[in-house]
């Protein structure tokens, strides 16, 4: 069990858990993540880990709730635990002095790309940030990215706070300018980062994009996170998560998420309507393995 | 050295031995097993179990104990169940072997004691599995524990792993009065026996009450532990003060076939397969979250010959599969699986295609699996592992229509723990290179042993490994010589 120690509301649906796992704090590099598992019915899902405090033994996600298992997972409070937490996980990111870096976080991406940001900071490269959201509402850890970036530009789709448009049409104008530009990072929702990746091609910048695969086991035992990178299966949670955005086939990507749709819908119904009672037996403990298996559906 | 054999306890002159039949395993009708996954085993009764053990001729030279892995006595065993002792059996069964409920129920043991049993010659072999499993689950069934009574060494062991190879080492270390801590990546222990072999074959509450046993002997278990990632080996012996390690984390990483479509929506390596239906109960979907695709009334076909192939396809069949295939580019005679697996499978319903292997997966227009491309193969001269190479058939493909895909043709070494351990000597195939009696690395106090050293095998092959590297990581312990 990995207690929660604190939780923070980022914005609607975005939430941060610190949790204590000092194992994890301990060996947790920029660019990794944990799988979890809620509750013992429970799916297992990845997550970044957007910091770690090696001292307090903390590490810290933040959450968007999509589906079910994420949905529930941002029902929980500080005092609550987490039935099991695995990691660091993946490959750390590449920390080196590139030059200038552009960290792209588009929603939740944000707070997953900000540690990788600060230590690139850290390896004396000029860190700007184009950091991306729907509304004004759902920009997060934008002071963080303040503190640990030189530059900082703030785009809403709707252009509620920051200037109106995608981050893709910041990385253009910048581009357009003249900013000589040695690597770009990009972490958000699929579209976002294919974009930035035709984007990039063109102009030939290097660029590198977190890939967000389904996954189970994350120790490359299943196979089932392979990613299609450069036209060979690569596993994204042993050879990634990074990968280099050009050789990224992102339709793949966007296909193999989709393939539990329906299940996921299904899930989600049954959530709506039983959440609350799910999330009470799971604190009072009530739900336990079953050693009796059921009959098929 | 072994003591001399005890007076028999069989009534019977030999040739009326001979006269027994092999006794039927109960067993599920395929008809009812096929939608359920239940155990399709159902074990013998203290009857059957003793009218089995009469078969057994007591031979002088045990040609049965000869390749055991782990060296179970049989011939004690099985006198002692002749003589109604069926609790002194399971104990002669556990100075060997620390998972006999398990090994009675997938060990292939045709290929061990069974293969060599005298009986075979003139019919049918001694049921030894058979009766291996009835007396560990009779001694479960009792309660029966013998805990350790050896004075604690004050020495550490971490055991990287808890499958088959690592569970052994442990059962074995914990009795020399080693402290023993097992570390898991996955969230439950077992191994492959818990993520890879369903509950049709191995029921989870056998694998569950042998590790309770383990516990109680007093081996502690830490589950969430990725070796390599949460803590490396060097911080384990270093920093956490262990004073060996024992890596056993299996094979690991599925193989793929390189050809076109792997990636489209229906093909699952058989490891994801399993691991969702097993480890993750998506067949209890959705009391359980991890979904699964919905195989009612679909096509499905699984490529390969082994356990892991039968396994998958069974599994298939029983969420639903319409037809189900087996897909293998050897012939029948040459499949790695158990002779009781394929058997089971064809009582099933399981179609097998021999000589075949798929080329192509072909996707409709969303990207989901409509059908597979194969080319029918016939053998050639024979390839390094001694069998005859399969070559295709030019002119010969074809497609079948199926849904769903489960690649099982093998694993490739999982690099976790070879890339984060400085010094750790592997072979070109990635392998964890260890010698084949000690389980010695190249690194001092790191022993190594199972499908990461040997490639995939089999449960019963990791368990010998675990037990090779128990007793030289004890002999290591006490004397310090490396």
């Amino acid at each position: 069990m990995f207690k929660i120690l604190q939780t923070q509301q980022l914005a609607p649906g975005i939430k941060r858990f610190v949790i204590d796992a000092p194992r994890i704090a301990r060996k947790h590099l920029a660019g990794q993540f944990v799988i979890l598992r809620v509750y013992e019915q429970g799916e297992r899902i990845p997550l970044t880990i957007e910091s770690s405090d090696v001292a307090r033994g903390t590490i810290s996600i933040a959450v968007q709730s999509v589906g079910k298992t994420t949905h529930l997972l941002t029902a929980l409070e500080a005092g609550d635990s987490i039935l099991d937490v695995v990691g660091p996980l993946g490959k750390p990111s590449e920390i080196a002095k590139f030059g200038t870096v552009v960290v792209m976080g588009g929603g939740v991406g944000t707070a997953e790309a900000r540690p990788t940001a600060a230590a690139l900071k850290a390896a004396a490269n000029h860190v700007i940030s184009i950091i991306g959201a729907r509304h004004r509402d759902l920009v997060i850890f934008e002071d963080e990215m303040r503190a640990a970036c030189d530059e900082v530009f703030v785009m809403t789709d709707d252009g509620s706070y920051g200037e109106k448009g995608f981050v893709t049409d910041k990385l253009r104008q910048l581009i357009e300018r003249g900013t000589k530009i040695d690597l770009v990072l990009a972490v958000g929702p699929i579209p976002m980062m294919k974009a930035v990746a035709d984007l990039t091609r063109t102009v030939g910048i290097r660029t590198i994009v977190s890939l967000n695969p389904i996954m189970i086991d994350g120790t490359g035992m299943c196979g089932g996170c392979r990613v299609l990178v450069n036209n060979e299966s690569k596993f994204a949670c042993v050879d990634g998560p990074e990968f280099d955005a050009h050789e990224v086939n992102f339709d793949v990507l966007v296909q193999r998420n989709s393939m539990y749709r329906e299940e996921e819908k299904l899930e989600m119904n049954q959530f709506e309507s039983e959440g609350d009672s799910l999330l009470e037996r799971i604190r009072t403990g009530e739900l336990q393995p079953c050693a009796i298996p059921g009959e098929t559906k | 050295m072994k003591a001399p054999a005890l007076p028999s306890a069989n009534p019977l002159a030999l040739r009326d031995r001979m006269k027994i039949q092999r006794q039927h395993m109960p067993e599920q009708s395929p008809e009812d097993r096929k939608t359920n996954f239940h155990e399709v085993n159902l074990g013998f009764s203290a009857e059957l179990a003793r009218q089995e053990a009469l078969r057994c001729l007591e031979c002088e030279k045990e040609t049965c104990m000869t390749n055991c892995p782990v060296g179970v006595d049989v011939r004690e065993f099985v006198r002692l169940i002749v003589a109604g002792d069926f609790a002194g059996a399971a104990a002669v069964v556990r100075k060997d072997n620390v998972l006999p409920a398990i090994t009675g129920r997938v060990c292939p043991q045709e290929d061990h004691c069974e293969g060599n049993c005298v009986l075979r010659k003139k019919g049918e072999s001694l049921g030894i599995g058979y009766l291996e499993r009835f007396v560990a689950d009779y001694e479960e069934q009792m309660g029966i524990r013998h805990l350790p009574t050896a004075e604690p060494t004050g020495k550490k062991v971490a055991i990287v792993g808890s499958g088959p190879a690592g569970l052994s080492a442990a059962g074995d270390l914990i009795q020399k009065g080693h402290k023993v801590r097992v570390f898991e990546a996955l969230h439950e222990l077992g191994g492959v026996l818990v993520y890879g072999i369903p509950e049709f074959r191995l029921p989870k509450h056998i694998i569950r009450e042998q590790l309770d046993y383990l516990r109680d002997m007093g081996v502690e278990f830490e589950t969430n532990v990725v070796v390599g990632r949460t803590v490396t080996i060097d911080e384990l012996m270093n920093e956490e003060g262990y004073d060996a390690v024992f890596v056993a984390t299996g094979a690991g990483s599925p193989q793929f076939m390189k050809i076109p479509g792997e990636h489209v929506i229906g093909v699952y390596s058989a490891n994801e397969f399993l691991t969702r239906i097993n480890l993750m109960h998506a067949y209890e979907f959705p009391r359980y979250d991890q979904p699964l695709i919905d195989f009612r009334g679909k096509d499905v076909a699984v490529i390969g010959g082994g356990n892991t192939a039968l396994d998958a396809i069974r599994s298939a069949l029983r969420l639903g599969a319409r037809k189900a295939y087996v897909i293998y580019r050897r012939s029948e005679a040459e499949m790695p699986a158990r002779a009781e697996e394929v058997k089971h499978a064809k009582q099933e319903g399981i179609e097998f295609q021999w000589l075949t292997a798929p080329i192509e997966f072909l996707a409709d227009g969303k990207g989901w699996l409509n059908a597979m491309r194969c080319v029918r193969m016939e053998l050639g001269e024979p390839d390094s592992s001694g069998r005859r190479r399969p070559v295709p058939i030019s002119g010969s493909e074809f497609e079948i229509p199926i849904a769903v895909a489960v690649l099982a043709i093998g694993t490739s070494a999982n690099p976790i723990i070879q890339s984060t351990t400085p010094g750790l000597m592997t072979d070109k195939r990635g392998y964890i290179s260890a010698d084949e009696k000690l389980q010695r690395t190249s690194r001092k106090g790191v022993f190594a042993g199972g499908d990461i050293v040997t490639g995939s095998a089999t449960v019963i092959l990791a368990m010998g490994a675990g037990r090779r590297a128990g007793k030289s990581i004890h002999d290591y312990l006490t004397t310090g010589e490396w």
